[in-house]
């Protein structure tokens, strides 16, 4: 939208830059969550952990006063063409950005639960993929900030690195369970976060694609490279 | 005066604005207003005066002379109570023949000027023409028949009238017809046209409807005009002072007979000077309200 | 990665109706030039309209839209001066070669003004006087005309009680929808409407666009509008007309959302100059 000249009507300008500027504060908001959960996690933070649950309460908020702002755009400038397509796009991404907050949260809820347990094994694996998604999360937000395609496709492209490190974190805190059955239950949370930053990921991806649609109007339709096979996972215990 | 409520204006920014002088303007403007208004007042009291004055006379002289003989009888040697029938019948005919001779003529011409002819060299030309005959003094048009019609042939003709009036309705016909057709809106002529329709059946199905109201008009305003002349009458019908509905002999008509009648010497002939004066005035009276009531039931 | 140029978001799918020549060009234009004087107003223009589709023109005042209707039909003609050159073929005859019998043309090309114009006369022969002009038919056969076409134009129900009243008498919106109704009287291919709802108030205005959208099982019709989103809600393809070019031509919705042209992107989104 940048390259182009300003609108007839100015204040409908200033509404797009305000929407713009609600979506990347709403971003940054997320991406603060998302480093909280991930301190919570691996310096076993509760402080942290609880800054980002009450975070969530304010992404939602934001959430909500950006769909009533874009339903109020739809009726009362009736936008067209990238308009019409960027205003629909804060739309969808207001949606991700939410449920990527709220994976956060979980995150961070279940490292208090996790604090309690020692650790007899290697963190390794998940502080990789936290690296990795926290990475991910940056990006998306910068090209959101930029309208910027190619790194929109990067993401897009990227995301199947972070499902292999899931399927790798997969099985190895089955095998952990399997050796000692005292750590099933801070490998259960472990699971189910390592799963949280795997949908983190795949949101990061709907992001780019929505990114690309309402910069270039074209939709990206290959299959996206999906690596995620933990579905089919199986871990045979040791005879 | 309400201007000086405005002056709490001061708050909208902007280049500043001298209210002292925006007043001071303000008053002068209000008293040339009201010196041009009392001078329209006076001259529109002036003209209405002398209308009244002579509407009053001629009512006042012209009811004196009105009775029922003067609708049976007619004209008569003076003294020998005389009317004016052979002079209203004589009218009734020169005008209705001029009018039925000069609008269908007027009608194509307005037709051609506004249809066919709109910016052409020729049809500048004869609007130019038609124009310069609509203010032609009647006397002129009075000689060019005398020239035209009484002289080679055996003299003066009811016929040789009506042809003057009908050279008098023309260039009325012309004018309102070409008006009143270059009114109708493009939109209606292509509306027509994108049927399919070929541009005669546009002109004679739609637009002559569409112009109706004013065109009758035009011819009603013609005759109103025509049935007054006295001019070119003296050149072709002359008068008669008998009753006449020949065509080819000289024939009576109120203006002529009016003019005869107002300079002669005798009280009775000018007493039905008046009373014919009095009947073009209300049947002119009677065509224009027509008119209007015919326009005004068209918009 | 591919991209295709057609959303899938169901945004960006052609309607499509099973026969089997909606593709065909029902006029096809190829370096279609026209002239006021010396001014070039259309400027070679190569554009389709698809058979029994509605083909939406918009752009901004004096882009030639309207123009370039009033040269399919003929209009042109009217005015001395105005000249087209080029390629307007339909059924395989150039609509603006000399040999073409106009009124004949006309009667296949119908149009519909921007101001309701209707005739002064009643509703009835309003609708007989096209009628008139291209067939000889019976009473009978021409009441059931004027009965087919009111109906045709959603007038039927508010007019047949007054069939033989002046249809100088109905609303605006009622005498738009006569000024269609007495075009397809004529059995016309094409209906041509210039701005046809920008005199009318939104209902009479959403009226025409239903019409419009029924009419098009039958007819093939261009619609002028300066209203984008009218154009987005009637027609199936709209061109984009700038300075008397055809800038682009598309189905609506990749128009509307997608288009490729920065200039179409400009004027849709109401950035224009």
């Amino acid at each position: 939208m940048s390259d182009q000249p300003d609108h007839v009507v100015r204040s409908f300008d200033n509404e797009l830059k305000r929407l713009r500027a609600m979506i990347t504060e709403m971003g940054g908001m997320v991406e603060t969550q998302v480093s909280l959960a991930t301190q919570a996690i691996l310096q076993r933070d509760a402080a942290a952990a609880a800054r980002a649950v009450e975070d969530d309460v304010k992404v939602d908020a934001l959430e909500r006063d950006i769909e009533q702002f874009v339903i109020r755009l739809l009726a009362l400038r009736q936008p067209m063409a990238a308009d019409l397509r960027h205003i629909v796009a804060a739309l969808k991404m207001t949606g991700d950005l939410e449920r990527i907050g709220d994976y956060a949260a979980n995150v961070a809820k279940r490292s208090i639960v996790l604090a309690q347990y020692p650790m007899g094994y290697s963190f390794s694996g998940l502080a990789h993929m936290l690296q990795l998604v926290q990475a991910q999360l940056k990006a998306i937000i910068d090209a959101i900030g930029n309208n910027d395609t190619e790194q929109a496709i990067a993401v897009w492209k990227s995301d199947a690195r972070i499902d292999d490190v899931y399927n790798t974190v997969f099985r190895e805190l089955i095998t952990y369970m399997m050796e000692d059955p005292r750590n099933i239950t801070s490998c259960a949370h472990l699971l189910f976060i390592a799963k949280n930053l795997e949908r983190i990921g795949d949101h990061a991806t709907n992001i780019a694609e929505t990114i690309h649609y309402a910069v270039t109007g074209q939709v990206l339709t290959d299959a996206r490279p999906k690596s995620d096979n933990s579905a089919y996972a199986v871990v045979r215990p040791p005879e | 005066m309400s201007a000086t409520t405005l002056s709490a204006a001061g708050a909208i920014p902007g280049p500043a604005k001298d209210l002292r002088v925006s007043e001071a303007l303000g008053r002068s403007r209000h008293r040339r207003n009201m010196i041009v208004k009392a001078l329209c007042f006076a001259a529109t009291a002036i003209g209405l005066l002398f209308l009244a004055s002579i509407l009053a006379t001629l009512v006042w002289r012209g009811m004196a002379g009105l009775s029922l003989t003067v609708f049976t009888t007619s004209t008569l040697p003076p003294g020998s109570n005389g009317g004016l029938l052979n002079a209203i019948v004589g009218s009734l005919i020169q005008t209705l023949i001029g009018a039925a001779i000069g609008t269908p003529i007027g009608l194509m011409v307005g037709t051609y000027l506004a249809e066919y002819a709109r910016d052409s060299a020729l049809g500048n030309s004869v609007r130019f023409v038609s124009d310069v005959l609509l203010s032609a003094p009647s006397i002129l048009i009075g000689l060019f028949v005398y020239q035209l019609v009484v002289n080679p042939f055996n003299g003066f003709s009811a016929i040789a009238g009506c042809l003057a009036l009908a050279v008098i309705v023309i260039p009325i016909v012309v004018r309102t017809t070409e008006d009143m057709l270059r009114l109708i809106p493009a939109t209606l002529r292509e509306a027509v046209i994108g049927l399919g329709a070929p541009k005669w059946k546009m002109i004679t199905l739609v637009c002559y409807r569409a112009a109706r109201e004013g065109i009758m008009t035009g011819v009603l305003l013609a005759i109103a005009r025509v049935a007054g002349e006295t001019a070119p009458l003296l050149f072709t019908s002359l008068g008669n002072l008998n009753w006449s509905t020949d065509l080819t002999k000289p024939m009576a008509s109120l203006p002529v007979t009016i003019y005869q009648y107002a300079g002669s010497a005798f009280q009775d002939w000018i007493d039905l000077a008046w009373a014919g004066a009095l009947l073009i005035t209300l049947g002119v009276l009677a065509i224009n309200i027509i008119a209007r009531l015919v326009l005004r039931r068209g918009v | 990665m591919s991209v295709t140029t057609h959303p899938s978001h169901g945004l960006g799918a052609l309607k499509t109706s099973p026969t089997e020549d909606l593709n065909t060009a029902k006029i096809a234009m190829r370096g279609l030039d026209f002239f006021y004087g010396d001014n070039r107003a259309l400027k070679g223009i190569a554009l389709d309209f698809p058979n029994r589709q509605v083909t939406g023109l918009i752009g901004p005042s004096g882009c030639g839209k309207s123009t370039l209707l009033r040269v399919l039909n003929r209009m042109y003609d009217l005015y001395p001066g105005q000249r087209a050159t080029g390629e307007a073929m339909m059924d395989g005859i150039n609509l603006i070669g000399d040999d073409v019998d106009v009124n004949a043309l006309r009667a296949r090309v119908g149009m519909v003004f921007q101001k309701p114009t209707p005739f002064p006369m009643t509703i009835y022969d309003n609708i007989a006087f096209g009628v008139k002009l291209h067939e000889k038919l019976s009473k009978a056969a021409m009441d059931e005309r004027v009965e087919w076409c009111l109906t045709r134009s959603a007038l039927w129900g508010e007019a047949k009680d007054r069939l033989h009243t002046s249809a100088m008498g109905l609303s605006g919106g009622q005498q738009q929808r006569l000024c269609i109704a007495r075009t397809i009287a004529v059995r016309p291919e094409v209906i041509l409407l210039d701005e046809p709802t920008s005199a009318l108030d939104p209902i009479s205005t959403l009226k025409i666009e239903e019409l419009i959208d029924e009419l098009k099982s039958d007819f093939t019709i261009a619609i002028v509008t300066h209203n984008m989103q009218q154009a987005a809600r009637c027609a199936d393809q709209v061109a984009f007309f700038y300075l008397g070019e055809m800038v682009e031509c598309a189905p609506a919705a990749q128009l509307f959302t997608a288009p490729r042209e920065k200039r179409t992107q400009e004027y849709v989104t109401g950035r224009f100059g």
